[in-house]
């Protein structure tokens, strides 16, 4: 069995998080993505983490995350030659996906003019920070900027604080996955009604519409008038949020709370047997809150966050122990279900990783490579296009591709 | 032009909350038609709120995301349009059946040998107990495909445990990487950054098994288990893990990458946080270049000169010197003046948008990303999101305004499943087509 879109060919020009995310999705699931590096290679193996701290091109932990099951090839497109091989490429692809900054693509010659002309069944997907026509088109982006535009990061943290956002680049991996569907619905069209188009695709519009909670602040608004706002530190319903227990930390959630589950977990204990506590909306009085927190801190702190959770899971309560990223690694649950994968690599050697974000029953998800060298691909990707020996030979030369 | 790429893919949507929800708004923006079977005589718990009809006085006692209201008022249907869940009831069609019942359950099955995909993101066992397994939509339609979205999949030690997205949050380890660096996580709020990944990518399942399924005749079941889909935005504390062993440590708006300066800064405020009038601008520097930008857009002061902070390494080991001074520096500029004026001169930097001010944005309003649409039951006229999706050539459009529960009943039974009128009256008579909650639902 091989993935579900493994007959589909992507040319992958994109950098940094979000396009590369994308176009791993559609690699990881049997894509032929063809990552076309420039002279230098992709931004992201600047970024670390670096195996053992040592920065290096072929040592990026976010490089490799974001790129398995892709061909590089390093191709100067700022050079004729290396833009006649670019549209070899294209030839032979489903959908070209870029992520420079808007018009750079047209300034070099190769924008969507180019690629329609080339092969009017072409898509070209553009992923940038605002799109491609916007009065903020040449405005810069980052993870904090885009999301501080475009996500409700307004509204996180505490009303005597600054706002605060996700962690790393949690809204960049957001959009790469919105983007996917963006490049596969264009591959779609292109295919099966040989229609080509020049897709834009913004990041911040995939944040203000997207289901981060960015949907929600604005049309209450809308409707009511009412704003949403940081709440401040102290003013937090039972159970609505992150406690301490004896070993870390537990979250539970006051949507959906139910006495009778509740106390079932915590060993329904003589106090909680009081009437009082099954009145409606008991905990909205502030005395029997306190009352019920001064007993629920003690038996928490009495408790592993392990224990909690299994009690809250045999009680049907909503909750969820802070793990540390070992934790989770040496979790059972995810070993049982085969979720970790191990890819071997020529300069970082076997690297355990988070493998499918999905099983299709029929057409599985694979580690069919790690993320690839520096132009580890050239020479094979220009035979596969057709060229011959000599040409290759002429165009290494020439400085127009580089191999390794 | 063309066609959108899953014009003539009918979906029946399942979902609950906002993951499942979201996969199917995008395939209805991608072109297919998905038809939610809501019951009368049970409110999902957080499909359409919480409590089918709150009094007024309630609705204003509920934070704006429940109890914020056409014009402030729940009206004699405020399931349709809580605002917690409203947009994304875009691009979709409902209609009301009780599958509690056998005679809701063969309409149902009907409705399953009509199309294409079945997606579902409930607790563990509410399609079981309902009888609804990928086995039984097979034998309704062999090349069914079915996708589930439980939030830690179908086997192991924590398949039957409930969870809401900030519990998985918390258990793939995002809640301790995120919040303020000085203040423990028991001061992080809520976040449901999984529904917006899973639900992404349940979208991408579906588009690429339909591609399979063109290809070979064959359906399957898709499981996207919600805990693993959310590593991907942990990618780098996984990878620092497996790399060198690290736990990394909560950075609060600093850079992963140790670009610096990287936060958010105090504006010229038109009021307090709790009245929504502070304001903060974002800020990252990611290289040299960018910082000699910044300085020069503050007019070069003095303790911007020092070397040390000319490149990255210097400027990350100094990041509390630097927060402080950008932020007095900051503090009297409007923040839409400042935003503007950094990025001329090549500084990433931008509000941090409060809600409201969303929907005046130049770029919002460029894009027309908010465009007026009538609800059902003349409520009114209002702003809502449109698709994100632009394709000039199969134009993702707003097909149909936000839907109101019940309101595609005549299509659906008489169009899609064909119904006699005779039956229409007897599942009318029974309670099956309404456009209405049950009167016994709190």
């Amino acid at each position: 069995m091989t993935g579900p879109i493994s007959d589909v060919t992507v040319l992958d020009l994109t950098n940094h998080i979000t396009g590369p995310y994308a176009t791993k999705l559609l690699g990881d699931f049997g894509a032929n993505v063809i990552k076309v590096e420039r002279p230098g290679g992709d931004l992201a193996r600047r970024l670390g983490p670096f195996l053992d701290d040592q920065k290096h091109p072929e040592r990026s932990g976010t490089f490799f995350f974001f790129n398995t099951n892709k061909r590089s090839i390093v191709i100067d497109l700022e050079r004729e030659e290396g833009r006649s091989v670019l549209g070899r490429l294209m030839d032979r692809a489903d959908v070209v996906v870029e992520s420079f900054r808007p018009g750079v693509l047209d300034d070099l010659g190769v924008g969507w003019d180019f690629v329609h002309a080339r092969k009017p069944s072409l898509p070209l997907v553009s992923i940038s920070n605002f799109g491609q026509e916007s009065p903020y088109r040449d405005y810069k982006g980052s993870e904090l900027v885009l999301y501080g535009f475009a996500g409700e990061m307004y509204s996180m943290g505490v009303a005597e604080r600054e706002p605060v956002k996700m962690y790393g680049t949690a809204a960049l991996v957001q959009s790469g996955a919105a983007a996917a569907t963006a490049i596969f619905g264009a591959v779609m069209v292109g295919r099966m009604q040989g229609v080509g188009q020049h897709v834009d695709f913004s990041i911040a519009d995939s944040h203000l519409c997207g289901a981060d909670r960015r949907h929600v602040s604005p049309i209450a608004f809308e409707f009511s008038g009412r704003r949403t706002p940081r709440a401040p530190a102290e003013a937090r319903a039972v159970l609505a949020g992150v406690y301490p227990c004896q070993d870390g930390f537990v979250e539970f959630s006051a949507a959906g709370l139910r006495i009778d589950r509740l106390a079932a977990m915590l060993g329904n204990p003589d106090w909680l047997a009081d009437p009082k506590w099954f009145r409606q909306a008991a905990f909205l009085d502030p005395d029997l809150a306190a009352e019920f927190e001064g007993h629920f801190y003690a038996w928490l702190m009495d408790h592993s966050k392990r224990e909690i959770w299994s009690r809250a899971r045999g009680a049907r309560v909503l909750c969820g122990p802070l793990f540390t990223t070992e934790e989770i690694f040496e979790d059972p649950h995810f070993r049982d279900r085969g979720f970790w994968v191990t890819a071997n690599h020529a300069e970082m050697g076997a690297v355990e990783m988070p493998g499918r974000p999905f099983i299709m029953g029929d057409t599985p998800w694979e580690l069919r490579r790690p993320a690839p060298l520096l132009a580890e691909h050239t020479l094979e990707i220009l035979e596969e296009a057709g060229y011959t020996d000599v040409e290759i030979r002429a165009l290494v030369a020439s400085g127009a591709v580089e191999a390794r | 032009m063309a066609n959108l790429p899953l014009d003539g893919i009918r979906v029946i949507d399942l979902c609950v909350v906002w993951a499942g929800p979201f996969a199917t708004l995008l395939l209805g923006d991608l072109g297919a038609e998905v038809i939610k079977p809501e019951n009368p005589f049970l409110m999902q718990p957080m499909t359409r709120g919480t409590i089918a009809r709150p009094s007024k006085e309630l609705a204003a006692r509920l934070p704006p995301a429940a109890g914020g209201y056409p014009n402030n008022d729940p009206g004699p249907r405020p399931w349709n349009y809580n605002p917690t869940f409203v947009q994304l009831y875009r691009n979709k069609k409902s209609f009301s059946v009780d599958l509690t019942r056998p005679e809701g359950m063969d309409i149902f099955a009907r409705l399953v040998a009509k199309s294409d995909v079945v997606i579902e993101n409930n607790a563990t066992e509410t399609m079981e107990k309902l009888g609804i397994t990928y086995e039984w939509l097979k034998s309704l339609n062999d090349d069914i495909i079915m996708v589930r979205i439980p939030a830690y999949g179908s086997n192991g030690p924590y398949a039957q445990a409930r969870a809401l997205g900030v519990h998985l949050e918390s258990v793939m380890g995002h809640t301790l990487l995120r919040g303020y660096r000085d203040l423990d996580p028991s001061y992080n709020r809520a976040i449901f950054s999984g529904d917006y990944l899973a639900g992404a990518q349940a979208a991408l399942a579906v588009m690429m098994a339909v591609w399979h399924r063109n290809a070979t005749g064959r359906g399957q079941l898709i499981e996207l288990g919600q805990a693993e889909n959310a590593s991907a935005m942990l990618a780098q504390a996984f990878m620092d893990f497996t790399l060198n062993g690290r736990e990394q440590e909560r950075l609060g708006n600093r850079s992963i990458y140790g670009e610096a300066p990287c936060g958010v800064y105090p504006c010229l405020s038109s009021g307090t946080a709790e009245e929504c009038g502070d304001r903060w601008i974002a800020i990252t520097v990611t290289d040299d270049d960018e910082w000699k930008a910044l300085c020069g857009v503050m007019g070069d002061p003095a303790w911007a000169a020092d070397p040390s902070l000319a490149k990255v390494d210097g400027r990350a080991a100094q990041q509390d010197l630097l927060d402080a001074q950008i932020a007095a520096w900051t503090a009297s500029f409007d923040d839409y003046d400042l935003f503007h004026r950094l990025q001329a001169a090549g500084v990433p930097a931008a509000p941090v948008l409060e809600g409201s001010r969303v929907l005046d944005d130049p770029h919002v309003v460029a894009r027309r990303i908010y465009q007026p649409q009538t609800m059902h039951g003349g409520v009114g006229t209002f702003r809502f999101l449109t698709p994100f999706y632009r394709f000039p050539e199969s134009p993702s459009t707003v097909r149909q305004p936000p839907v109101a529960m019940g309101e595609h009943n005549e299509y659906v039974y008489r169009e899609v499943i064909g119904v006699t009128d005779e039956e229409y009256e007897r599942l009318r008579a029974a309670g099956h087509i309404s456009m209405d909650f049950d009167p016994s639902i709190p």
